[in-house]
């Protein structure tokens, strides 16, 4: 009896430690293999771009940055992202509420649609509205009776981009929304609140953080969208061209350091737009946990 | 306040949840719908409330046509089961809520607002609680907050969707006779759903029993305890043995046994199920009428102060179940395998075709 429970005991306390050497071990190697990719694909690549913007001087860096071009550029961008975000919230946070409190049918297939963006190719996106935008298109002849221009010119950036960005704010909201249930905007209708005292007062307070999440990716991808407002803009420059268009077209004619200069302040941008992406998720975080 | 439903239907798809459904409630009693889950009682609450639409049939108050009246316009109090509570405001912004939405010139003033909120909080005991957030509290001061915010707006009625379902046992009890004395205090018409007929029968001034869609019964507790009018109300209010057998002229044929049916002096030779509660039966080691049934002691255990023994009838397969208190179990002294009679003093007769539609 005794034998054995010193044999017991001391298979006891082996057990756990190898156990745990083994987590140890494995823990070890995935965070240096992580570090590793994670610095070779984008921290030097990151680094490189500030170092080769800086490589002929500041004097170089700024005059690109300020160059007239660049400068509309910037406008541009700024100004697309300005327009798509609110359009894109109001129908993501319309589109979560159809679709979490609601049944009808349809519900499945207006899922799938809302994330169709996802799916496909910007490029092919941008075709699609050039061919139906265009002046044999569907839509085409009509805005140009009215003295609309829509293809090579601000309003098709707009669209592209509204199309590209379209699922971020309503994929973020449908699964809060979901979880949140409609027991609270019910408790809130039945104490004589009317429906828009009820969605400010207690849907959004409920919904911000998933919402300001939402709309962080919606304006980082619309920041930085190519491929669809590449096709549909015709690349004018000081006209249609973006912040992406303008470091493409600045590489190609072979001024590496004015485009390095322009993708650094298009990284400062990604940057900051992460750092307040995780703060948001750490306030999230706090009050959940409040 | 009476509450009035007429013929009242409702569908989901192609599920019939309410089935022409007609039923009163007088001012200031406190109601409650008991039913299985699935017998639309909830659903029947939250059309009083208007949070669900009413197909057909109408639902007034006081005499005035409620059917199409939106939620927010109905004027009622209510009182979710998982208490609905808004995460992100304080207690005092919960219970202030409904008087802070009014339009301007009907909304009290702050002053006015904050004395109401502080003497709700002393009518549902949370004084000291105005300025923690629902994550703060119990489940059991939770459900007192929901209370006080759903009776902040003076509701002409008020509305409880199983309101203790989410609480442990002791709480639940606790805040159940709570509910009653507070009910005698406002005085405001109540309706509270529940599926524990305990709940409903310590609690309500009278019982709606609901199944399938339907109403079975409708009566004060002791009405329908002792008087159930179907034998869906018999088997729900409590546990129940079933004596199968033939009917004939007052006496329910068992085949060993014959018991009395007075109910039914003229039935002919009908098929028919006694229906006897199992503290209605009594225990004798010897047959001294036509009325005892043999049967052998199968299981004996207590609950608390009662004492229940399974029994297995020596005629057919099934089981009886008696129970007994205290001085009644220590008297018989049973041992298990041993073959006594059970005879019941109370019984309810019904015949299945009567109930089957």
């Amino acid at each position: 009896m005794a034998t054995d429970l010193v044999k017991n005991e001391g298979k006891h306390i082996h057990k756990p430690t190898a156990v745990k050497k083994e987590t140890n071990w494995t823990k070890r190697i995935l965070i240096t293999v992580m570090f590793l990719y994670l610095s070779i694909f984008l921290l030097v690549p990151l680094v490189y771009i500030f170092v080769k913007a800086f490589e002929q001087g500041s004097g170089v860096y700024f005059a690109a940055i300020t160059n007239s071009d660049a400068l509309d550029a910037i406008k541009l961008t700024l100004l697309v992202t300005l327009i798509t975000v609110p359009l894109n919230t109001v129908f993501g946070i319309a589109a979560a509420w159809l679709i979490t409190r609601f049944q009808f049918k349809g519900k499945q297939l207006l899922l799938s649609l809302i994330e169709l963006p996802f799916a496909v190719s910007p490029v092919i996106a941008g075709l699609v509205l050039v061919l139906f935008f265009g002046p044999r298109g569907v839509m085409g002849p009509l805005f140009s009776e009215f003295g609309i221009k829509i293809l090579f010119s601000t309003p098709g950036i707009v669209i592209a981009t509204m199309f590209v960005t379209l699922p971020f704010v309503a994929r973020e909201l449908i699964p809060v929304m979901q979880a949140q249930g409609k027991a609270e905007e019910e408790a809130a209708i039945s104490l004589g609140a009317s429906g828009w005292q009820m969605f400010v007062r207690v849907t959004l307070p409920n919904i911000k953080w998933g919402l300001l999440y939402g709309m962080i990716l919606c304006n980082a991808r619309a920041i930085g969208e190519f491929g669809a407002v590449s096709v549909i803009s015709g690349r004018i420059r000081g006209m249609t061209n973006t912040m992406p268009l303008h470091v493409e077209i600045l590489y190609n004619e072979y001024q590496f350091s004015a485009a390095f200069a322009v993708a650094s302040l298009m990284s400062l941008l990604a940057i900051l737009t992460l750092t307040i992406k995780a703060w948001i998720e750490w306030r999230a975080e706090k009050q959940l946990t409040a | 306040m009476t509450i009035e439903i007429s013929n009242v239907t409702k569908h989901y798809g192609s599920f019939e949840a309410l089935k022409d459904i007609s039923l009163n409630i007088p001012k200031g009693e406190l109601v409650a719908l008991l039913g299985p889950s699935g017998s639309g009682k909830t659903t029947l609450l939250r059309m009083i409330a208007g949070l669900e639409s009413i197909e057909e049939g109408t639902i007034s108050f006081d005499g005035s046509d409620l059917t199409d009246k939106h939620v927010n316009q109905r004027d009622v109090g209510f009182v979710f089961q998982h208490y609905a509570l808004f995460k992100h405001m304080t207690v005092f912004d919960n219970i202030a809520f409904g008087l802070n939405v009014r339009k301007k010139r009907l909304r009290p003033s702050k002053k006015e607002i904050e004395v109401k909120v502080y003497e709700l909080l002393e009518l549902v005991k949370l004084s000291g609680f105005a300025n923690r957030y629902p994550a703060q509290l119990s489940g059991g001061q939770r459900q007192r907050v929901a209370l006080a915010r759903a009776l902040a707006v003076e509701p002409q009625m008020l509305l409880l969707d199983e309101p203790f379902g989410a609480l442990d046992a002791k709480v639940r009890k606790e805040l159940r006779s709570w509910l009653r004395k507070l009910h005698n205090e406002i005085n405001v018409t109540s309706v509270f759903v529940t599926h524990d007929q305990e709940e409903a029968l310590d609690v309500a001034d009278r019982i709606v029993i609901m199944n399938n869609g339907k109403i079975e019964q409708i009566g004060t507790p002791s009405e329908v305890y002792d008087n159930p009018a179907s034998p869906f109300v018999y088997d729900f209010l409590g546990n129940v043995n079933l004596f199968h057998g033939r009917l004939h002229k007052g006496k329910l044929n068992l085949g060993y046994a014959q018991l009395d049916a007075p109910d039914y002096l003229d039935a002919m030779d009908k098929n028919a199920v006694g229906y006897v509660r199992p503290h209605h039966l009594n225990i004798e080691r010897e047959k001294k009428s036509v009325d005892a049934i043999a049967t052998k002691v199968y299981f004996i255990h207590s609950i608390g102060p009662k004492w229940h023994i399974e029994l297995k009838r020596e005629d057919s397969d099934t089981y009886v179940e008696v129970e007994l208190n205290k001085a009644e179990h220590a008297q018989l002294d049973l041992t298990v395998g041993e073959v006594v009679y059970v005879r019941p003093k109370e019984m309810k007769v019904f015949i299945p075709e009567d109930f089957v539609i």
